[in-house]
This record gives C-alpha cells, structure tokens and sequence, in this order.
C-alpha cells in the first residue's frame, strides 16, 4: 500500500507510464464530443421541421426549442466542428501521428481482430496500439465527420457551391447524404462509448493522456 | 424527393402543425417570442451540461446571435454577385407548388389589384407609386429556378418579372447603400443586401407559371431571389424602401438568420 502510493506519489523521479494521448489529440476529442452533441441535437430538431423519412426525433432528445433556436444552435456550433477538426487533421498529419498509430492496416489484420472482438478474446494490455478493427472505425468516424461537414456545406450553400451541390447530387440529395453522414456517426458514437464502457482504462487515457 | 412534406402519424399533416405553430407564434407578442431559446427548450442528452441552465441564460442566446451576425458576413463575402442559381426545364416544375406562410392560405391577404400602388422611399431619387399597370409595361424576364424552405424542403417554380436591378435603377435608387428593406400586405417584413438586390435573377415577381401571380403566392407582387431561402421573399409587397439602417425582418427578428442565403 505505501509502495503504490509512493511510486504515485513521485511522478516525476520514476517516468510512469508514457502518454498515450497528447494533449492535443484528447482536447480535440473532446472539444468534438460537444460540437457532434450540439450538432446532432440541433440537427434533429432541424430536421423535424420538414422530415425526409416517416418519422420524428423525440422532441425531448432535441436542441434549440424551435425551428430558429435549432438553425442558430447548428450554425454556431458548425464552426467548432470543422475549425476544431481541421486542428485535429493538421496536427495529426504534421506530427506523424495518422501514420504511425493507423498504418499499416490490412484486410487480413481487419478480419483477424473482427473475429477475435466478436469472440470477446481481442487483447486490450497494450492501449498505445489500435488493433485493426479500431483503425478502421476511427478512419471512418474521421471520413465521415468530412463527409458531414462537406454535405452540410452543400445545403447551406447550394447556390453559391456548385461543384459541392453537383458532387452531392444536387439540394435535396445532399440533405440526404447529410442525414446519412449523421446517421453513421451516431451508429459510431453508440458502438465507441459501449467498448468504453467494457474497456474503461480508454476513457482514463482519453482524459489524463495515459 | 417530395416537396410536401408526408401527413404525420397524427393525422395532422406537417404543413399543418407548422400552420398552427406559426399562428399560434403570431398570436405571442413580439418579446414574448424573442426569448426562443427559454420556451420548450429540451437538451435531452445534453444533460450533462448542467441541465438546461447553460441555454437559459441571456448569454448563451447573445453569443448564438453574434455568431448568427457574423455568419451574415460570411455569407455576404462568400456571396458570387455573378454566380447564378440553377434553372430547370418547365417539366420539372412541382406542382402544385407549396403555399407558405405564417398563416393559413384562406387568410392571405386581399389586395384590390386596381387601387394598389407600389411605394418606394429612403434613399431613392424618384420616389412617385407604381401602379400595376405601369410596372407590367416595364421589360420582363422568366425564370424556372428552386425555391428552398429554411424548414429544407425545396420546390422548383416558375416566375415572371421586373428584374429588380433594372427597377432599382428606374427609381435612381441609392446602390452603394447596404439594405432595402420590404413592408408587406399582410404585415410581414424583410430586408436584403444591395449586392443580392442587384443580382440578375433577382426579380420583382408580377406572375407564376405564366399567369398573374395568384394571392397565394404574394398577389399583386413578390421580389423572388433564387439565391435566398424561402422567408427572405417577400409576397404581397406594398412598400419597398433603401437604407443603410438595418431594418431586420419577421422572422429574422426571431432569430432566423438575416443574410438567409443559399
């Protein structure tokens, strides 16, 4: 008992356990987590006021009250998503860091590590490693934070971005991919905060760095 | 992709709810309204924020102002005075087209075509009515182009006009200055930038789909602005006006964005 608090107690005389998570790559994470929830929720009370598909967002999941408070609430929180990922991009190609921590990642990788999660057997002792299943959905979850941003870009500005609106297939379908694009990183966020909970040593590293 | 929105589970269809949401907006007083960010404000799973506490407050509703402000800008340099919006072939044209308002169709105003007299003021050099006739006598252009709802669902109409620029110099209007501002028959109002006002398929509306423009549509005259969402065009104007004091508008003044550009 003394011993453990001692070698706590001396962070600095005995190096602990190297960071995992710079600093930068935990403020962005969760600099993201606020603007997707206010994106998300504002989004959905947006997309209330004229649905695509035959339903509604329960109006007590929803951000902004009204239609003007949900596009005011969605319109600010834009700039945080994408000036905060493009930090996220930029500092993680300056650094090396994408590379490092995401390459290289094969198919065979992919499928041993999908097997090996869905039998509860995927080793987690070394946290400072994704396994190959992880690359893939941070990858993704990065894609389609870009495809959000991209499609959301063609909605707002349909007129004045043509290449944008012509690429999305045009106003009403960029709505579409929009809602899409959304769609899957919701499906990412419910997947990711499960194997957080079942793996809680990655919610620490996220916090303190290691 | 349908313009009208799908009846909802409810019976009511959406266009319906929106009819007696916006009704029922009306009714409140204007202060009443304002404070849109304190009534039926719901943060579901933002509850970790300190409940609802964080969006109450006049600050938060301040701040989401001025980045709403500062959007306009954004918008107002990101804007293509030469950028035109598309146009569709007369087969693409839905109909019937929606009616939209802040109230029902059967309340849409009435204006007595024969006595109307558009009027125009601020900083214009010939500030005498227009009368329909005249303005009818004026060169007219047509155009088949999307009309896009702030709600986000999107029609495409066909309108015929005076194109505005080509009004606004008729009238020796002031075009270094930075809005003109809109007063409606049915007590609406809006504003819009000069550089959007002078933009070419900005058109002071006289008729839709190749008859004169119908009360549902804004009788005896819109100002139709393809590159501008849905409340930023004006119906059943009465009165039009130049200024450099920013004169905001309906729903602008409750929040939406002023610039409302597409």
């Amino acid at each position: 008992m003394s011993q453990l608090a001692s070698t706590a107690a001396t962070p600095l005389a005995a190096p602990g356990p190297a960071t995992v998570q710079p600093a930068w790559v935990r403020a962005t994470h969760w600099l993201n987590v606020l603007a997707v929830l206010l994106l998300v929720a504002s989004g959905w009370r947006i997309y209330n006021a004229s649905p695509i598909f035959d339903f509604k967002f329960p109006r007590e999941l929803t951000l902004g009250g009204w239609l003007g408070g949900a596009l005011l609430w969605h319109f600010a929180a834009m700039w945080l998503l994408a000036l905060n990922g493009l930090v996220y991009l930029a500092a993680n190609i300056a650094s090396g860091r994408l590379r490092r921590r995401f390459w290289p990642l094969s198919p065979r990788a992919l499928l041993a590590d999908f097997v090996a999660a869905l039998r509860g057997r995927l080793a987690h002792d070394d946290l400072s490693q994704y396994n190959a299943v992880q690359k893939l959905a941070y990858l993704g979850a990065i894609a389609l934070l870009v495809l959000v941003v991209l499609s959301g870009l063609a909605v707002w500005k349909s007129v004045q971005l043509p290449l944008l609106r012509e690429l999305m297939g045009g106003f009403d379908n960029a709505r579409v991919v929009h809602f899409v694009a959304m769609s899957g990183i919701v499906a990412f966020v419910v997947v990711h905060v499960v194997m957080v909970a079942l793996v809680p040593r990655t919610l620490l590293l996220m916090i303190r760095g290691r | 992709m349908q313009a009208t929105p799908r009846p909802s589970v409810q019976g009511l269809s959406e266009r319906d709810r929106h009819e007696l949401l916006k009704e029922a907006r009306a009714v409140l007083a204007p202060p009443a309204r304002r404070l849109f960010l304190r009534h039926g404000m719901t943060l579901g799973g933002l509850a970790m924020l300190g409940g609802c506490s964080v969006t109450d407050s006049d600050e938060a509703e301040q701040l989401l102002m001025k980045v709403s402000r500062f959007n306009d800008r954004v918008q107002g340099w990101l804007f293509d005075p030469a950028r035109l919006a598309p146009t569709y072939a007369a087969d693409r044209i839905t109909r019937p087209f929606p009616f939209n308002a802040y109230y029902a169709e059967s309340e849409a105003p009435v204006v007595d075509g024969t006595t109307y007299r558009l009027q125009v003021g601020g900083r214009v050099a010939r500030k005498e009515p227009w009368s329909l006739a005249q303005l009818a006598a004026l060169p007219q252009e047509e155009q088949i182009t999307r009309h896009i709802c702030v709600e986000g669902w999107s029609a495409i109409g066909r309108w015929g006009g005076v194109p505005f620029a080509a009004f606004l110099q008729r009238i020796g209007a002031d075009t270094g200055a930075r809005y003109v501002g809109f007063k409606c028959a049915d007590d609406y109002f809006t504003s819009i930038d000069m550089p959007t006002a002078l933009h070419p398929q900005t058109l002071l509306v006289l008729s839709y789909d190749g008859q004169t423009l119908p009360r549902k549509y804004g009788f005896p005259m819109k100002l139709r602005m393809p590159t501008k969402l849905g409340y930023k065009n004006p119906k059943h104007i009465v009165e039009l006006y130049v200024t450099n004091d920013y004169p905001g508008g309906y729903w602008e003044d409750q929040g939406y964005n002023w610039f409302g550009g597409s």
